[in-house]
C-alpha cells in the first residue's frame, strides 16, 4: 500500500495558522513583487525632474544608437601559445592526476581535473579503497586554490619579506633557542603522514629540544585516547557499514564528520533493498544530524541521555547490571535497540560520536561482545590524531614562558582554541612565532612570520588514511604564488638539500612500497601495504591505562544535566571552518535546514515556545517569521557556558531533542576572507575543554536575524506523489501496484495508466536508435551529503549569487537536495481536532500531541534537477524556441536564443528553472570568485559563463555526454555500458545517482529504469521525465 | 624526423636545384618528357650531354657525385649541418681540404669520424676531442652505414663552390617590375578611356549646339521642354505608380538593411596583421607542410591549437634563412628578419646555436573567432568526419597573410551539416546506429542533421 503521508517542508506548512507565506507561495511562482512603486510612485521628483520626457526618450535613443554602432566592431583578441608545449597538453583536452587532499579535517585520495594545466574540478578516485570519494567541502577545495586573498610570499612582522631572509632569520634563530635550551614546539594538524613524521623527528634529533603538538579543530582525542588504552596504538577503530546488518548510533553522526568521515560508501550500500534485505539503522541523538535523517528509526533524547542509555545497552549486550533512569520511551527504545542488537550478533555495529573516553570504551566492549563483522580495530583510522591536553599544556607553557620557538602548520588556534586569549597572551612570551598559513587569518597575522604555504593541489605530499593504507599527494599545478610547504622548510632547516618530492619517493621506496612501483603508486594515488611501522612523533601527555569496560558504563550510566545542553557540531558544508572563505560552500544549503550563508542555534519547537513565554508575550518565532519577500527571519539568542556567551540566530529544528540547542561550528570567521564570507558566529569559544557537549542557559536577545533560507522556495503547489516511500515489510510482501502505484486519468470514463498512449495529447516519438539518456536517483541511497550540488557547480559554471539574492529566492542551484519531512500520521486530523478543543484540560492535551510531529519527523532527501521531460511544458511556452528537445532525451537550452521571458520557469511543475537576474560574472557587485582573473580559472571552458538575462537550467552535462560520444567516435568504437556520466552522478560515492543510455540494454540504468521500485516525479502530470526516482524503503521491522 | 627531411629536400629542391642541377634531379623528369616529346634534335643533344656526363662521372668515380652527395646530405647531415655555418656541427664547405690543409687528416679519418665519433673520442684523437669540445660535447650521431662511396659523394657535394645568390634575388626583382608596370598600363588605359569619354561627351554638346543653331536659323521650333514636363507632372499624378515606386523603394530599403544588419558581426576576410609576419602560402603551399603537422592538436582537441615556439623550432633551428620566391614586398631580407623575430621569442641564440633562456611569448591574433556560446570540436570534424581544413579554412595554402575565408554564421554551420554525409564507413560506433537509422529514413548515406547535427544542444551548451 503506497503510504499516504502528508509532507511538510517547514514548521510554517505543518502550523498553516502561522502565517499566510505558504498559501502566498502557493499561488505565486515568483514571490516578489514588482516594485513599480519604487520608480514611479516618487511623483514629486518626477515633476521636478529637469529631464522631460521627450528629452528622455532622445538620451535613450541616442545611448541605444551608439552602443549598437560600438557593438559593430568586435574585439581583437589574442592567442598566446605555449613558447614550449608540455607533452602531456593538448590545448583543449583534460588531464587527470590522482592525489590526495588531508588538510586536518579532510582526508580523500581524489582525482583532479586539470585544463590547459589549471586545476577546475575534483573527482572521486576510482581505484582508492580508503577514503575514495570527495564530500563537498573537498569538491569545493578547488576553488580555495584561486582564492583571492592568498598569501602570496613570505611575511616578517606584517612586511613583505623573502624565502632568503626567512631562511636566515629562523635557522639563526632555532640555533639559537637550541643553544640557550629553550624548547621548540611544532603545533600542527593531523598530517597522517609517514614521509613528515620522518622529518620532524629529523628535526628533533637535530635541535634536541623539541615538542610535536598535534592538534585537531574539532576534536576526536577522547575516542582516539579510549582507543590508545583498549589497543595500545593512537588511532581510531575502523568500521565498515555495509557488514552490518543491524545499525545502532548513539550520537554519531557517522554520515558527516565523525571520526574523520568517509563512511557514507560503505553504509549506502547496505541501504539498497537487495533480495528483500537491507540494513536497520537505529540513532540516538540529540541534534537532527544527516545521520538521523538518514535513520529508520530515530530517537531525540539529550546527550547526558545518551550516556545512559549507551551504558544500558552494554548492560543488556553483555549481562552487567548498569543502573541509570531514563524517561519511559526513551528506555523501551534502548531496550528494542539492544535486543536488535543482540539479535543481529555479528552483524550488528553500535558506534558513538560521546566525547568521552568511558564511552568510547564502552562502545569498543559492546562490539567486541558482539563479535561484531564491521568493527575493526585491527586497522586504525589514522585521521584524528589531536591531543586535547597536550594543547592545553602547550597553551599553559607558552604563558609560563618555557617556548622559545612556535612553528604552526594547518591549524588556526586564534579562531579555533576556545582559550585563544590565552593563546594570544603566551605568543607574547614566544621568541619566535611561525605560522604556515595560506591566508591572513586570525593566527598568522599575530605572528613573527607568516611563511607562504601552497594550496595542497601545489605541494607534494603522503598520507596514512588507515593503517597500510597510504594516498600520495601529487601538484596539479604549478605554484601560483611565491609559497612553501611546511615539509619544504623542514628539510632547509634539517639541513636536506633534497626536494620534498625526492624524499618522500625515498622514503616511500624504502620504507613503504615493499618494491612496488613508486611510478605505479604515484599514478594510482593510493597504495595498500603491510603498515610500515611510523615512528610517532606526536608528543602526547600521560598514556591511560586500559580503563574496565563495567566501570565506564557504570560512569556513564550516572551523567545527568541540569538545564540546556549544547551539542556543537560540525556542518556538512563548513566542517572545522577552514574553507570559510569559499563561496560555493558558503551558498550550499544545509541538507537538513536548508539555510544558506549562516550558522544558527537549533532548537526544539516546544523549548522555542517556552522560552518566548517564560520571557515575554512574543516568543522565538513571531508569526512575522517570513517577511514578505518569503525570506525566513528567526530571533536571536544569547548562549552562555561557563561565562562565555555567544549570541546567535534561533530557527526552529524539527526533531531537535527537548532540553537541548545545537550550534554549528565553522562560521563567525574575521580575518583572511572577503567581508560578503564573514557570516554566522563562532561557537568555537563555547568549547570549553574540548567537549562539544556544554550546560548552557539560552536567553532571549534583542533583534531580528535575516536567514537565507532556499527552504520555502519554490514549492511544488501541494501536488502530492513527491516523494513514494513504503516499508521493508510491505515492499517484500505486497505487489509493486500497491506501493507504487502508476496514476489512472479517465479516458472515455475508464481508468487508463498515465503512460498509456492513448491518453497523451502528443505524439511520441521514436528514441529507440542512438542514444537515450536517463537519469536513476534512488532515495534509499541518497544520505542528502551534497557532493552532487558542488561537483554540479564546478561542472557547470553555475554562479554564487550572495546571500541577499537567495533570501530573494535567486539561488541558482541547477541541482537541490530537496529535505522532506513526515510524521507518523496524517496531520490534517491534528487540524480536525484543533478545532474541536473545547476548554482548557483539552486543549493542553491536543496541543500536546499535536506537537509530536514535527517532535520527531521522518525526513527524505530527494535530489532534484531538471527532469528533461520527453514532453517538457516549459518547451511548447517558449516563444523563441529556446529550449527545444533532443534526440537522446535531453531538454536543450540555447542561452544566445533566449529572451528572457520566463514563461518556461512558469510552466516548469519541478521549479528547476533558473533566471540570471544579474550579470554575476566579472561584477564587482558579486565579489565571490568570478570577478577576479584568479577566481575565473577556476572556470569550465566547455561550458558557456551565462549573462543576465537568460534562463538557466540542468543539461544533463550534455558537454559530457558529448564527449564521451566523441571519444567513441574517435576510437571506433561503441560507447562502453556505464561509460556515460554526468558531473552529479560522478561525484555520487553513495550510488544513488545513475545515469547512462537506456537503449543500451547492457547499462545499469536500462535495468533501474524498470525497477519495481523506479518512478517519475509528478507522473499523472504525463509529462515523461528522464529522471527516474527510486521508492524509497524504510526497514521498519522491529527486531 | 622523416618528416623533417622531407621538408629539408622539398626547401632546399625548390631553392638550388632548380637552378643548377635541374636535369638530374627527380622532379625535373617532366620537363625532359616535354622536351622528348617536341622534338629528336633535343633528345639526341641530350643524349649525348648525358653520354659526357657519365664520362666525366666515370672519370671522378673516386671523387664522388655532388648530386648524389647532396641526397645524402639532406637526408643524412642538414639537421646538424649547413655548407656555410657553423650549426649545431660546423660547417662543411670545403671540409676535407680544409681538414688536410689545417690538420693534415685524411679522408680515412674523416670517414673514421663519420662512422664513429664517439669511439675517436674516446679514443683521445686529438683534433676529434678538440672538435667535440668546440662543439659545446655534442655527439655527432654515427653512420656506420655509409659505405666508402657515400662519404665520397657527400664530401663531393662539399667541396663545391657556393653558387651565387645573385640569381635568386635578380628572378625576384625581375617579376616586379613587371607587375609593376602592368598596373601603371591598366591606369593608363583607364586614364585614356575617361578622357575619350569626356571628349566624346564634349564633341555630343557642341553638335547639339550647332544643330540648336541651325534650327534657330531654319525656324524651327523646339517644343521639347514642355513635353518633358508634363511626363513628369503625369508621373506625379499617377498614383498607381507611385505606390508601385514607393514599395519598390521599401523593399529595397529593407533588403539592403537586412543586408547590412546580417553582416554585423560576421568577420569574413578578417585579415588581421599578426606579429610576425607567418605565410602559410610558404609553409603549407611551396613546402607542403601538412596543416596537422604543426596544428596537431585539431586531431584529438576541440581547438586546433596554435602550434607553440618549440614545434616551429624543430625546422627552424636549420632554416635560418628563407630562399624561395620573393617579390618587391616580400623580400629575402624580410622574411630572414621575420625568422629572427621567431628566435627572438624563442630565446634562440643562433650565433652561439643554443636557447638563451629568454622567452617572449607571441601575442598573435585571432582570426577566427567563433563565440563563446558555440561550442565547435576540430577533431569530431578532422578525425572522426575527415573533412578537409580547406573546406572551412578557404585555400589557406595560398594565403601570404591568413584570413577568415568562412562567414562562421550559423547558417553556414547548418548548411554543411544538411549536406554532409557522415563518414560511417569503418568506424565501430556507427555500425548500430547507421544501420537502423538508414533502415527508418530508407537510404544508404545519412547526413550530419539526420544523425542529430542540427539540435541546438549539439553546440549550444
Amino acid at each position: 500500500m503506497s503510504s499516504n503521508k502528508k509532507y511538510w517542508k517547514s514548521v510554517e506548512e505543518l502550523n498553516q495558522d502561522n502565517g499566510s507565506m505558504v498559501e502566498a507561495l502557493k499561488h505565486k511562482e515568483f514571490v516578489q513583487e514588482i516594485p513599480v512603486d519604487e520608480f514611479l510612485g516618487d511623483k514629486d521628483t518626477l515633476e521636478t525632474s529637469s529631464t522631460t520626457r521627450r528629452d528622455f526618450l532622445k538620451y535613450v535613443g541616442f545611448s541605444t544608437a551608439a552602443a549598437s554602432l560600438a557593438a559593430c566592431e568586435g574585439p581583437v583578441k589574442k592567442a598566446i601559445p605555449y613558447v614550449v608545449q608540455p607533452d602531456q597538453i593538448i590545448p583543449g583536452v583534460a588531464n587527470y592526476y590522482a592525489t590526495a587532499i588531508a588538510n586536518g579535517h579532510d582526508f580523500a585520495s581524489i582525482l583532479v581535473k586539470t585544463r590547459e594545466g589549471r586545476p577546475i574540478k575534483i573527482e572521486n578516485n576510482d581505484l582508492a579503497t580508503t577514503n575514495g570519494s570527495a564530500n563537498a567541502r573537498v569538491n569545493a577545495s578547488v576553488l580555495d586554490l584561486y582564492d583571492s586573498l592568498r598569501v602570496g610570499w613570505p611575511i616578517k612582522n606584517g612586511e613583505d619579506s623573502s624565502w632568503v631572509e626567512f631562511e636566515e632569520d629562523t635557522t639563526a634563530q632555532l640555533n639559537a633557542l637550541k643553544n640557550a635550551g629553550k624548547e621548540i614546539v611544532l603545533l600542527t594538524q593531523t598530517f597522517a603522514s609517514p614521509s613528515t613524521s620522518k622529518l620532524i623527528s629529523e628535526f628533533k634529533e637535530k635541535y634536541g629540544n623539541v615538542r610535536h603538538v598535534v592538534y585537531d579543530a574539532i576534536s576526536e582525542s577522547a575516542a582516539v585516547e579510549a582507543y590508545q588504552n583498549t589497543y595500545g596504538e593512537r588511532g581510531l577503530a575502523n568500521y565498515d557499514f555495509s557488514k552490518a546488518s543491524t545499525i545502532v548510533s548513539v550520537g554519531a553522526d557517522f554520515l558527516g564528520d565523525w571520526q574523520g568521515g568517509g563512511f557514507d560508501t560503505a553504509y549506502a550500500k547496505g541501504r539498497i533493498p537487495d533480495h528483500g534485505k537491507m540494513s536497520r539503522h537505529i540513532q540516538f541523538e540529540s541534534n537532527m544530524s544527516l545521520t538521523g535523517a538518514n535513520a529508520d528509526k530515530r530517537v531525540p533524547l539529550t546527550p547526558s541521555e545518551q550516556k545512559v542509555a549507551l551504558a544500558k545497552i552494554y548492560g543488556k549486550v553483555t549481562g552487567a547490571s548498569v543502573s541509570g533512569s531514563l524517561p519511559a520511551h526513551i528506555e523501551e527504545a534502548v531496550n528494542g535497540a539492544a535486543s536488535e542488537l543482540l539479535k543481529a550478533g555479528s552483524n550488528a555495529v553500535l558506534v558513538s560520536g560521546i566525547q568521552d573516553v568511558n564511552a568510547q570504551t564502552v562502545v569498543f566492549a559492546i562490539n567486541e561482545a558482539l563479535a561484531s563483522k564491521a568493527f575493526d580495530p585491527s586497522t586504525p583510522i589514522k585521521t584524528r590524531q589531536g591531543d586535547d591536553k597536550a594543547v592545553a599544556k602547550l597553551v599553559a607553557d607558552m604563558n609560563a614562558g618555557t617556548v622559545g620557538a612556535l612553528i604552526m602548520s594547518g591549524v588556526n588556534p586564534m579562531y579555533t582554541l576556545p582559550n585563544a586569549a590565552d593563546f594570544e597572551a603566551g605568543l607574547a612570551n614566544v621568541d619566535l612565532s611561525v605560522a604556515f598559513s595560506m591566508k591572513e587569518d586570525e593566527t598568522s597575522s599575530l605572528v613573527q612570520y607568516i611563511a607562504a604555504a601552497p594550496h595542497y593541489l601545489e605541494a607534494w605530499g603522503d598520507v596514512e588514511m588507515k593503517k597500510g593504507h597510504y594516498a600520495l599527494a601529487q601538484p596539479a599545478i604549478r605554484p601560483l604564488f611565491d609559497t612553501k610547504q611546511f615539509q619544504e622548510a623542514l628539510l632547509m632547516w634539517n639541513g636536506n638539500s633534497s626536494t620534498y618530492h625526492d624524499y618522500i619517493k625515498d622514503n616511500w621506496n624504502t620504507n613503504i612500497l615493499n618494491g612496488g612501483s613508486w611510478n605505479q603508486a604515484l599514478h594510482d594515488g593510493v597504495f595498500v601495504g603491510a603498515g610500515a611501522a611510523v615512528e610517532d612523533t606526536a608528543d602526547t601527555e600521560e598514556v591511560g591505562t586500559a580503563i574496565d569496560a563495567s566501570a565506564a558504563a557504570r560512569a556513564l550510566a550516572s551523567a545527568s544535566s541540569n538545564g540546556f545542553e549544547l551539542t556543537i557540531y560540525s556542518k556538512t558544508g563548513m566542517g572545522d571552518g577552514q574553507q570559510a572563505n569559499n563561496p560555493w560552500l558558503q551558498e550550499f544549503p544545509d541538507p537538513l535546514s536548508r539555510i544558506t550563508w549562516d550558522n544558527y542555534l537549533t532548537i526544539s519547537e516546544a523549548d522555542a515556545q517556552e522560552l518566548g513565554l517564560a520571557l515575554e508575550a512574543s516568543n522565538f518565532f513571531v508569526t512575522s517569521s517570513h517577511d514578505a519577500t518569503g525570506g525566513l527571519n528567526g530571533k536571536y539568542a544569547n548562549i552562555t557556558a561557563n561565562g562565555v556567551t555567544v549570541t546567535a540566530p534561533v530557527i526552529i529544528q524539527p526533531g531537535q531533542a527537548k532540553g537541548t540547542v545545537g550550534l554549528s561550528f565553522g562560521y563567525g570567521r574575521t580575518l583572511g576572507l572577503k567581508s560578503e564570507m564573514q557570516t554566522g558566529v563562532n561557537a568555537y569559544p563555547l568549547y570549553a575543554n574540548f567537549n562539544n557537549v556544554q550546560d548552557v542557559t539560552i536567553e532571549v536577545a534583542e533583534g531580528r536575524h535575516e536567514f537565507a533560507s532556499v527552504q520555502l522556495h519554490n514549492t511544488l503547489m501541494g501536488r502530492g506523489d513527491i516523494i513514494k516511500e513504503t516499508s521493508l515489510e510491505i515492499f517484500n510482501t505486497k505487489d509493486a501496484k500497491e506501493w507504487n502505484p502508476m496514476p489512472m486519468v479517465a479516458l472515455d470514463h475508464k481508468m487508463t495508466p498515465v503512460t498509456d498512449p492513448s491518453v497523451d495529447l502528443w505524439d511520441e516519438f521514436d528514441r529507440s536508435i542512438g542514444h537515450h539518456f536517463n537519469l536513476s536517483i534512488d532515495l534509499n541511497a541518497c544520505t542528502g551529503c551534497g557532493a552532487c550540488v558542488i561537483a554540479c557547480h564546478a561542472e557547470n559554471n553555475v554562479p554564487v549569487v550572495g546571500k541577499e539574492e537567495i533570501r530573494r529566492s535567486r539561488d541558482m542551484h541547477w541541482l537541490r537536495i530537496d529535505r522532506y519531512y513526515s510524521s507518523e500520521e496524517s496531520f490534517e486530523g491534528d487540524n480536525e481536532k484543533k478545532d474541536n478543543i473545547k476548554g482548557l484540560g483539552s486543549s493542553l492535551s491536543s496541543f500536546g500531541e499535536m506537537e509530536s510531529p514535527s517532535a520527531n519527523p521522518q525526513v527524505a532527501f530527494q535530489p532534484i534537477m531538471c527532469q528533461h521531460c520527453n514532453h517538457a511544458p516549459c518547451e511548447t511556452v517558449c516563444p523563441v524556441a529556446a529550449t527545444s528537445h533532443g534526440r537522446q532525451g535531453q531538454n536543450h537550452m540555447a542561452y544566445n536564443r533566449c529572451v528572457g521571458t520566463r514563461y518556461c520557469a512558469n510552466n516548469c511543475p519541478y521549479k528547476v528553472r533558473r533566471f540570471n537576474w544579474f550579470l554575476y560574472n566579472d561584477n564587482d557587485e558579486f565579489d565571490y570568485y568570478m570577478n577576479d582573473d584568479l577566481g575565473r580559472m577556476v572556470i569550465n571552458p566547455d561550458v558557456t559563463v551565462r549573462s543576465r538575462g537568460v534562463m538557466e537550467k540542468c543539461s544533463m552535462c550534455i558537454q559530457m555526454t558529448q564527449k564521451t560520444v566523441l571519444d567513441a567516435k574517435r576510437d571506433g568504437r561503441e560507447v562502453k555500458p556505464n561509460e556515460f556520466k554526468t558531473a552529479c552522478s560522478a561525484a555520487c560515492s553513495s550510488g544513488a545517482m545513475v545515469f547512462g543510455d537506456i537503449n543500451d540494454k547492457k547499462s545499469d540504468i536500462a535495468a533501474l529504469k524498470d525497477d519495481k521500485r523506479a518512478y517519475h516525479l509528478l507522473e499523472h502530470v504525463g509529462t515523461k521525465p528522464n529522471v527516474v526516482y527510486q521508492v524509497k524503503v524504510r526497514n521498519t521491522n522491529e527486531a | 624526423m622523416l618528416l623533417l627531411c622531407e621538408i629539408f629536400i622539398t626547401e632546399y629542391c625548390s631553392i638550388c636545384m632548380k637552378k643548377s642541377y635541374q636535369s638530374i634531379e627527380g622532379n625535373s623528369t617532366n620537363d625532359m618528357k616535354q622536351v622528348i616529346h617536341r622534338n629528336l634534335t633535343h633528345r639526341f643533344l641530350l643524349t649525348g650531354l648525358l653520354f659526357l656526363l657519365t664520362l666525366s662521372t666515370s672519370l671522378l668515380a673516386q671523387e664522388g657525385d655532388p648530386a648524389k652527395g647532396k641526397t645524402l646530405f639532406n637526408t643524412n647531415c642538414a639537421a646538424c649541418h649547413n655548407l656555410d655555418r657553423a650549426m649545431t656541427g660546423p660547417a662543411l664547405r670545403h671540409v676535407e681540404q680544409r681538414l688536410a690543409d689545417d690538420q693534415g687528416l685524411d679522408r680515412e679519418w674523416l670517414a673514421a669520424w663519420i662512422r664513429n665519433s664517439a669511439a675517436m673520442i674516446k679514443d683521445g684523437d686529438a683534433y676529434a676531442v678538440k672538435i667535440y669540445a668546440d662543439y659545446k660535447n655534442a655527439a655527432m650521431t654515427a653512420f656506420p652505414q655509409l659505405s666508402d662511396q657515400d662519404i665520397s659523394d657527400i664530401l663531393a657535394y662539399t667541396a663545391q663552390e657556393k653558387a651565387a645568390p645573385a640569381a635568386d634575388a635578380g628572378g625576384g626583382v625581375v617579376v616586379d617590375p613587371a607587375q609593376q608596370s602592368g598596373g601603371i598600363s591598366n591606369e593608363l588605359i583607364l586614364g585614356a578611356l575617361a578622357i575619350l569619354f569626356v571628349l566624346l561627351g564634349l564633341g555630343l554638346i557642341m553638335v547639339n549646339r550647332t544643330l540648336r543653331r541651325f534650327a534657330a536659323a531654319n525656324n524651327v521650333e523646339i517644343a521639347e521642354e514642355a513635353q518633358r514636363k508634363s511626363l513628369w507632372k503625369a508621373f506625379v499624378q499617377n498614383q498607381f505608380l507611385m505606390l508601385v515606386v514607393a514599395i519598390f523603394f521599401l523593399l529595397s530599403s529593407a533588403y539592403f538593411a537586412y543586408g547590412y544588419f546580417m553582416q554585423l558581426g560576421v568577420d569574413q576576410g578578417y585579415q588581421p596583421v599578426q606579429p610576425i609576419h607567418f605565410s602559410h602560402k610558404i609553409h603549407a603551399g611551396d613546402n607542403k607542410i601538412d596543416c596537422k603537422f604543426c596544428h596537431s592538436a585539431a586531431r584529438t582537441s576541440k581547438t586546433s591549437g596554435i602550434p607553440s615556439l618549440n614545434v616551429c623550432m624543430n625546422c627552424h633551428k636549420s632554416i635560418f634563412e628563407y630562399n624561395g620566391e620573393t617579390t618587391a614586398e616580400y623580400t629575402k631580407e624580410f622574411y630572414d628578419g621575420e625568422i629572427k623575430k621567431l628566435y627572438d621569442a624563442v630565446g634562440w641564440d643562433d650565433a652561439e646555436q643554443e636557447y638563451t633562456g629568454e622567452t617572449k611569448p607571441v601575442k598573435w591574433i585571432r582570426v577566427h573567432n567563433l563565440p563563446d556560446f558555440a561550442y565547435y570540436n576540430h577533431s569530431q570534424h578532422v578525425t572522426v568526419a575527415g573533412i578537409e581544413c580547406q573546406t572551412c579554412h578557404g585555400p589557406v595554402e595560398e594565403m601570404e597573410v591568413l584570413y577568415q575565408h568562412a562567414p562562421l554564421t550559423m547558417g553556414w554551420c547548418v548548411n554543411c551539416h544538411r549536406e554532409t554525409n557522415v563518414k560511417v564507413k569503418d568506424n565501430g560506433y556507427y555500425e548500430k546506429i547507421h544501420e537502423e537509422l538508414s533502415k527508418k529514413y530508407g537510404v544508404e548515406q545519412l547526413t550530419a542533421a539526420q544523425m542529430g547535427g542540427l539540435e541546438c544542444g549539439k553546440c549550444h551548451y
